[in-house]
């Protein structure tokens, strides 16, 4: 039984509200917002991957730009050659059906993600910082330089993926689907840090010698969990380029590797859940002052800045008065 | 041979600038523990300045002092009023609290210069090229920029190895209570080493300035490659970032001018030229990937 | 003996109480040193006699209570502002600068005052032995070279007052009579010192008057003919 505590209600209500919204949105005639709001969905994903390694293994990858950006092109490369009928590396044909875009996505993801954990996770603290950074900017500059598929202006797509059943190309229907993949990657996240694993994780987090000293080496574990955290972000990358038809070397970009943790802190490290309330701030803020000023990045330099250090907690801890 | 030569130059040239980059923020690094972006704004305030001020007074030494001299006074008060609230903060709050800064200093930048690039020329009594080894011309300019580089190497080795502040500097990354402990304000020591490390990147921006296009962002790239620098080179340790800068800059402008051709040996042109452009843009992560294998701390370690 | 009510107080702790989170180290704490005495801070191991140092350093904060030094309130000033006042402190467990040679360890934190002052050259005639790895690095030093650098290294600063925390733990005992002798020539010197040490018979020869602490409270005070008179003191408190 889920108990109905504050922080349990303020889940079901968000919930409820997400559900409600395209027709509610609809019936006032601000369907614009649809997009939008899938956008912070798709956020909300890379947050809550990106919180499983940063909140459960307290390390702070400062890469996974390079997760949601490969994710992206890998879908976007995939359907733009299932669209000019071209082999893909002169190897194999490309499709623009979402049950084959998506998950090969997530497992070029996953692979790239085993690679950046062998070699980062031996390293931990403000090593494993810059490296995650330097193996993200790696991968940056290996996809733009590869000028068939748009090298620094990216690549345009024919529509969005196929899926059957469902018009991905009906904003409203792609937002539900969206939401599916967060609330799925959510609660898979959730098993995952409540299973032993996640312990062990949590206690490598705390005192990693004596874990080692009783035969267990967290390295395995944790780049387990590096590797889930980059299929998420993987996914959201897919998503992302199926919403915006186009994928951007911006994907891949460290400046939004930096974006994903501003909301990994907005929402409150370690809370998960706090990954969606941290994209809808970040996002929302960003939708509002932009609307203001062409220089609303200032505005968030400065508020970031005083937010670290007046030292605020999360969002989600703020209205669900849980400590993180 | 000719052509190699002047690319090794190149390359040389290269790792300085990342040598002035690196070395600060390694500093900062191994004594505060302080891991900080906005290091690169900094490279990139410095340039704006040169160039603004090069054009005003007409002498590109006069700019390349204005910019020292505000990176100085800019260092004291970034450090005054946010970086001493940093350094016993966890990681993620000083990287977030600088990730801040850069976006303040870039949109500040775009405010105050507009987004064109800006150019500097070449000052006019370096302009020339000086024949290396009796045969081809290498530009006298990148020529200094060494020799400027080493210069600051010596007197970074002579600082740190024989003042005072040097020693207290050293001292302050084992033990920072027992210093104080001994009556010494480690505060102030902390505002001027960061302040230093602050003058060392504007110093690199302007000199980079007559080379590559005076733009906002200019600093982010490079200071990633820092960051890949102190990585390898230990973080904390001036001689590793010297080598190890060296080594970064050489691989890299060698790797970009020859992988092509290699691959061009045995592949169609363009293909050739694609791949091994790829992994040219790629080489210096991928050394990187391949020490860190071996020697997860890095080459050397503490100053 | 007679003297000491005319001396001009050098250190006073009064009413000092400390606590690290919720738990409480020192409770009422009041001590004194005299100028050109040595007093010492006696008691069994994780009593509080570091957590009193600490505290007088400014290394750690008290929540009640005041220390006086040099006529002057130092106790909510900041470390470096207490040492550069005239207090010169050695460390439990040495604590030198292992990236620095012996050479190093003595001058970067040296300062030289107007009158008398320690340099370099006397703490090697104090210390010959420093003298011979002057050029060596702190990490390479034995356990009592490291002793005698730290003792060096805060004479430098040329103190008003020594404070030392266990300046002879771990030592062999030529080594540490090597300590001793130092420290009755810094007393012939006039050289004020607080000190806490567990050898008590031989700071009974040395020093002038003795604190004893347990639990974070003074229990007993007084000079080494009381307290060489008193075995029961001596079995009650300090016995292990
Ligand atoms: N940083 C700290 N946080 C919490 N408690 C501490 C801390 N440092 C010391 N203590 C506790 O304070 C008490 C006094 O410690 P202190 O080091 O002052 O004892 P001491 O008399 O110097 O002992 P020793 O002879 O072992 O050096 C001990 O019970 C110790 O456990
Ligand atoms: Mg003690």
């Amino acid at each position: 039984m889920i108990s109905l505590n504050r922080s349990n209600c303020v889940i079901i209500v968000t919930f409820i509200a997400l559900l409600a919204l395209p027709p509610v949105l609809a019936s006032i005639g601000e369907s614009y917002y649809i997009s939008i709001v899938t956008k912070i969905l798709i956020y909300a994903l890379v947050g809550v991957s990106l919180d499983l390694i940063i909140g459960q293994a307290g390390l702070v990858s400062f890469g996974h730009a390079a997760f949601f950006g490969m994710g992206a092109y890998v879908c976007g490369v995939l359907s733009h050659h299932g669209s000019n009928g071209l082999l893909v590396f002169y190897l194999f044909p490309g499709t623009s059906n979402a049950l084959l875009t998506w998950p090969i996505a997530v497992i070029v993801c996953m692979l790239l993600g085993l690679l950046v954990g062998i070699i980062s996770l031996r390293t931990a603290g403000v090593y494993f910082i810059m490296i995650t950074l330097a193996l993200a900017q790696m991968v940056y500059f290996l996809i733009i330089s590869i000028p068939q598929y748009g090298g620094e202006d990216g690549l345009g797509l024919y529509g969005r993926n196929e899926l059957a059943g469902v018009d991905l190309n009906d904003d409203t229907q792609f937002y539900y689907v969206c939401l599916l993949c967060l609330v799925f990657y959510l609660a898979g996240s959730i098993k995952l840090t409540r299973s032993s694993l996640g312990l062990i994780i949590k206690a490598a987090k705390f005192n990693q010698q004596r874990l080692v000293a009783l035969g267990i080496s967290p390295f395995k574990y944790q780049l387990l969990i590096f590797v889930f955290s980059a299929a998420g972000a993987g996914l959201a990358g897919a998503l992302m380029a199926n919403l915006t038809q186009y994928v951007s070397p911006d994907y891949l970009h460290w400046n939004l590797s930096g974006k994903f943790l501003i909301i990994v802190i907005l929402g409150g490290i370690g809370s998960l859940f706090g990954g969606f309330y941290g994209a809808l701030i970040l996002l929302g803020l960003e939708e509002v002052l932009s609307s203001y000023t062409d220089h609303w990045h200032f505005v968030v330099g400065v508020i970031l800045i005083i937010m670290v250090l007046t030292s605020r907690q999360g969002f989600y801890a703020s209205i669900t008065g849980k400590k993180t | 041979m000719i052509l190699l030569l002047e690319q090794l130059f190149n390359g040389l040239q290269l790792g300085v600038t990342l040598f002035l980059l690196a070395s600060g923020l390694t500093l900062v690094f191994g004594i505060m523990g302080l891991i900080n972006l906005s290091h690169g704004s900094l490279y990139m305030v410095g340039a704006y300045i040169t160039a603004t001020v090069t054009q005003y007074s007409g002498s590109f030494f006069i700019g390349l002092c204005a910019a020292i001299v505000t990176a100085a006074i800019l260092g004291v008060i970034i450090e005054y009023l946010i970086m001493r609230h940093l350094y016993h903060r966890d990681h993620l709050y000083q990287v977030l609290a600088t990730f801040g800064l850069i976006l303040f200093f870039n949109e500040s930048v775009q405010m105050i210069w507009g987004s064109q690039p800006l150019y500097i020329n070449i000052p006019p009594s370096l302009d020339f090229t000086v024949k290396l080894f009796g045969q081809a011309g290498y530009p006298a300019y990148r020529l200094a920029i060494i020799a400027l580089g080493i210069f600051i190497l010596l007197i970074l080795y002579l600082f740190i190895f024989y003042s005072k502040i040097g020693m207290l500097t050293r001292a302050g990354s084992s033990n920072r209570e027992m210093v104080q402990a001994l009556g010494v304000n480690i505060n102030k020591l902390y505002t001027g080493i960061f302040a230093f490390g602050a003058v060392l990147s504007a110093l690199a921006g302007g000199l980079a300035g007559p080379i590559y296009a005076v733009e906002i962002g200019m600093g982010e790239s490079v200071l990633i490659l820092a960051f890949v620098v102190i990585v390898i080179g230990g973080i904390g340790s001036i001689k590793g970032s010297f080598i190890s800068a060296l080594v970064i800059g050489i691989v890299d402008t060698l790797g970009r001018a020859y992988l092509p051709q290699f691959f061009k040996t045995f592949m169609s042109a363009s293909d050739g030229a694609a791949v091994g452009g790829s992994l040219a843009s790629i080489a210096i992560y991928l050394l990187m990937a391949v020490i860190l294998v071996f020697k997860p701390k890095g080459l050397f370690t503490r100053l | 003996m007679k003297m000491r009510a005319s001396q001009a107080m050098m250190l006073e702790v009064r009413h000092l109480s400390v606590c690290y989170g919720l738990s409480q180290i020192l409770e009422d704490v009041a001590l004194s040193v005299n100028k050109a005495d040595i007093v010492t801070l006696l008691g069994r191991n994780g009593m509080g006699k570091t957590t009193t140092l600490k505290t007088i350093m400014g290394l750690a904060r008290s929540h009640r209570g005041e220390i006086i030094f040099d006529n002057q309130r130092i106790d909510q000033l900041p470390s470096w502002k207490i040492a550069q006042m005239g207090i010169g402190y050695v460390p439990e467990g040495r604590q030198i600068f292992p990236n620095l040679t012996v050479r190093e360890n003595l001058i970067a934190t040296c300062r030289s005052e107007l009158g008398q002052s320690w340099h370099e050259q006397e703490i090697y005639s104090l210390f010959p032995r420093l003298a011979e790895r002057k050029h060596n690095m702190g990490a390479q030093l034995s356990g009592g070279e490291q002793q005698m650098l730290a003792i060096g290294r805060a004479l430098m600063t040329n103190p008003k007052l020594l404070i030392l925390d266990e300046a002879t733990e771990g030592l062999a005992p030529l080594l540490r009579q090597e300590i001793w002798r130092c420290l009755e020539k810094l007393k012939s010197l006039n050289q004020s010192i607080l000190i806490v040490d567990k050898n008590i018979n031989d700071l009974l020869n040395i020093a002038d008057l003795h604190f004893i602490i347990e639990k974070g409270q003074i229990v007993w005070q007084g000079d080494s003919d009381q307290l060489k008179k008193s075995k029961t003191v001596i079995n009650k408190h300090l016995a292990i």
